[in-house]
């Protein structure tokens, strides 16, 4: 079904330069950019990145003019076998646009913000040569997200599910020959190869949809499979509740859910930008996407919109205890990542899904602020140490030589440090709200908006959430109110740790605030976080995001402010943050002081502060009897059974045997050389014998022809 | 007029006589004699049918073979000779040197 045919006018020709600009951005770097300097190839990928952005508002533009008409724009034959017509078209509504703009609009800020740090990390990692891969990883990953969400087809998207995954582990391996603190090891590769088996057991699941979508409902293609559901629905309901698992697996792998969620505290590995972009804004906001996507689907099974919700809510609870107990900046943002997912997802299952897209991109402002700012905050303590450092480096050898610098791996600077310094380790922070304004008041904007206080961009969108599930399941709002408390406190924590109380360390106290490049697309984002609310303002008239959505997926009515919700979320979010500083704010931390949580909450804490060893749990259940396996299968199975016993004994043993002892000494030695000698023999001892014949004499030759002639007459004439 | 079957019956009686003296006799003369009678007893048939079906070709070939027989004759005599010479003794059944 094309409604092509309908709507002519608009920018929809400019949809395929979504894809095609930041490939063209990419190319360009890959091919010139060893001859560019920094700013140029950042500029041409950040411009790449900005074009895709305009290209978004214009179609978004066309999509409002057009009045919320779905449009699907050809763009490329891609596989036509039989009745199967798999084609790259690009699909403009208002669900798509509205992804295409959270991607490329946080995705060109994060660009910008990234020449400034990433300047800096390739030099405090001496891999200056890092700089230009960096932003092709970049705008290859803005190309494949824009594949995933303008896709046209199940198919499609799969595509770009699949390249924003090996651009995230590509990213997430970035510095793939250290571990976070550049110490030489493979810790960083193995965070990526982490993320990437995850994310394949996701994709299995994804896989598995896809099939059984294409087998019972014939089409990959979105309208075809949401025409063709209901009756399915109706005649065999498991069919869609298995297609909706199958796909909430992926769901599961992509948007860091239970129990696939392990690899994204792991994929904070990448530089601080891609955990921002990939792994807070975007990448992994695939997952509520997919499921916002197939809302036609979902909504005829409630059973799966059920677990769908229940999985959401209990990755959001689960996550949000485990920030509690992290002393990684990035790792508590990590865990709050997958704890805000776990409300959008629960959100989506609830069938919220205004709500879970109006989370998705105030998340998208205010997490993408929160981790740059993080970013800032390492890089400050970077410089700080790095400033210190050289310091007392010169103080102690006046005439310092300098130092040959391995590069790799090498943590060249301080290699006469004891210990390799930490500078994400909030216990390694403190009072930076000093040396760092800038960085600090960002990041009050992003704890709050994210802690859900009014008026903040979080406080709306998480309260669309909390008002629907207190209306449909009480369950879910439960969970999800505990984790709003959890959450408000686990940033109250980070905030008292990091910018309040004494520096902790020397690099804290040196700490030195970012550059303009940085800090100027964080103001944005700051921006973006207070006012994002404005999107989905739950009063009369105000649902712009609703019923912008609603053109996709159908309209609903707009719940109004419930006050009784609100304020309960606000004033557990009050309440967490005034304990977080009662424990952390009053007494502020000294250095080496245990967390004072610690004490009151023992093994509790120890559980939060191990990620309540889910990591160790799937190494005791899968991992071991996984290896366990396979070592089975390679020594028994493989080698004595298949190599020794098979190969070696049965095959190459009947082989030998056939040959030396069937072949070679019966059949050639016995058969063919008996026959062949006693063929010689007979010819031998015929010609001897008939030698005879010839005796010399003429007489009997004579009598020879004479016999003969009388034998042929002889025949002739009785003949 | 002397019917044709005599004339058969008397070359097919030379020509038996003919074989019989090169089976049986040992003196390569008598042998050649032998030949030689066998070779006529041909030559008596060839005129004999020639006469009867009035044609020529039959008496022709037997200049033929009555050239053929000289010539035969002047080689074997020769070969005779040389064997006389060699082995003194021109028994037949000495030579047999060409036995397998």
């Amino acid at each position: 079904m094309h409604l092509s045919e309908t709507v002519t006018s608009g920018f929809y020709f400019l949809a395929p330069g979504l894809v095609l600009v930041p490939v063209l951005g990419l190319l360009i770097n890959a091919i010139f950019g060893r001859n560019f300097s920094e700013k140029v190839v950042g500029t041409v990928a950040s411009l790449a990145s900005g074009t895709a952005f305009v290209i978004s508002v214009l179609l978004a533009y066309s999509v409002a003019v057009n009045h919320g008409h779905a449009v699907s724009v050809p763009f490329a034959e891609w596989i036509h076998i039989g009745d199967l017509k798999l084609d790259w078209t690009f699909r403009v509504d208002s669900l798509s646009t509205t992804m295409m703009l959270v991607v490329s609009g946080v995705g060109t800020l994060i660009h910008i913000y990234a020449i400034g740090y990433m300047h800096e990390d390739v030099r405090f990692k001496h891999e200056e040569g890092r700089f230009t891969r960096f932003f092709i990883y970049l705008n290859l990953f803005i190309a494949a997200m824009m594949i995933l969400v303008s896709g046209d087809s199940y198919l499609m998207l799969f595509v770009g599910w699949e390249g924003v995954g090996l651009c995230s582990f590509l990213l997430i391996g970035f510095w793939y020959e250290m571990d976070t603190l550049a110490r030489p090891s493979w810790a960083n590769s193995n965070a990526a190869k982490k993320a990437f088996i995850t994310n394949r057991v996701g994709d299995f699941g994804f896989l598995m949809a896809g099939f059984l979508m294409f087998w019972h409902l014939g089409s990959f293609q979105f309208d075809e499979v949401f025409a063709a559901a209901p009756a399915i629905a109706h005649e065999s309901p498991w069919i869609i509740v298995a297609i909706t698992l199958f796909m909430l697996v992926g769901v599961a792998g992509k948007s860091a859910q239970i129990p696939l969620y392990i690899w994204l505290p792991d994929a904070m590995a990448g530089p601080t930008p891609v955990s921002a972009l990939i792994h807070a804004a975007t990448m992994v906001t695939a997952g509520v996407y997919l499921i916002t996507r197939s809302a036609s689907i979902y909504t005829l099974v409630p059973q799966a919109q059920y677990i769908v919700a229940m999985v959401g809510a209990c990755t959001a609870l689960f996550a949000a205890t485990i920030a509690v107990g992290q002393y990684d900046i990035k790792k508590v943002l990590a865990y709050s990542t997958i704890s805000q997912l776990g409300f959008m997802v629960a959100a989506v299952g609830m069938g919220a899904y205004v709500a879970g897209m109006f989370h998705l991109i105030t998340h998208a402002f205010f997490k993408a602020l929160l981790f740059l700012s993080a970013g800032s905050v390492i890089l400050g303590l970077e410089r700080g140490h790095h400033a210190h450092a050289h310091h007392a480096h010169h103080e102690e050898k006046p005439k310092g030589k300098k130092k040959v610098e391995s590069g790799h791996g090498s943590h060249g600077g301080h290699d006469d440090h004891e210990e390799v310094f930490d500078p994400g380790d909030m216990r390694n922070m403190g009072g930076l709200r000093k040396t760092m304004p800038v960085t600090f008041w960002l990041y009050m904007i992003g704890t709050l908006a994210l802690a859900g206080i009014f008026p903040f961009a979080g406080f709306w969108s998480k309260d669309e959430i909390l008002l629907d599930a207190s209306l449909h399941f009480t369950s879910v709002y439960g969970q999800l109110t505990v984790a709003a408390f959890f959450t408000a406190f686990y940033m109250g924590r980070q905030i008292w740790m990091v910018f309040f109380g004494e520096a902790r360390t020397d690099a804290a106290k040196h700490a030195q605030e970012s550059p303009k490049v940085m800090t100027v697309p964080l103001m944005v984002l700051a921006a973006l976080s207070v006012a994002g609310g404005a999107l989905n303002l739950p009063f009369e008239g105000f649902h712009n995001l609703g019923h912008w959505l609603g053109h996709t997926l159908g309209e609903v009515e707009g719940l109004p402010l419930n006050l009784q919700v609100a304020g309960i979320s606000t004033a557990l979010a009050l309440l967490a943050i005034f304990i977080s500083w009662l424990i952390y704010g009053r007494n502020p931390l000294k250095a080496g002081q245990i967390d004072p949580l610690k004490k009151p909450l023992g093994f509790v804490f120890t559980g939060m502060e191990n990620k309540w060893f889910v990591d160790e749990g799937y190494g005791v259940l899968i991992l071991t009897p996984f290896k366990k396996l396979s070592q089975f299968l390679a020594d028994v199975i493989d080698w004595r059974f298949w190599h020794d016993f098979v190969h070696d004994t049965v095959i190459a043993g009947t082989y030998n045997w056939l040959s030396e002892v069937v072949l070679s000494r019966y059949a050639d030695q016995k058969g063919i050389d008996t026959f062949f000698n006693s063929w010689g023999s007979f010819t031998q001892w015929l010609s001897g014998n008939v030698r005879r014949i010839q005796n010399g004499f003429v007489r009997s030759y004579a009598l020879s022809v004479l016999l003969g002639v009388v034998l042929i007459l002889g025949y002739l004439i009785l003949k | 007029m002397v019917p044709v079957n005599y004339y058969v019956i008397l070359s097919a009686i030379l020509f038996t006589i003919g074989a019989l003296g090169v089976l049986s006799r040992r003196n390569p003369l008598i042998i050649f004699m032998s030949i030689e009678l066998m070779l006529n007893s041909a030559n008596l048939a060839f005129v004999a049918f020639a006469s009867v079906y009035k044609t020529f070709s039959g008496q022709i070939f037997v200049f033929f073979v009555i050239a053929v027989a000289a010539a035969e004759v002047a080689v074997g005599l020769a070969l005779i000779v040389e064997i006389f010479k060699a082995k003194k003794n021109i028994n037949i059944d000495e030579m047999n040197s060409m036995k397998g």
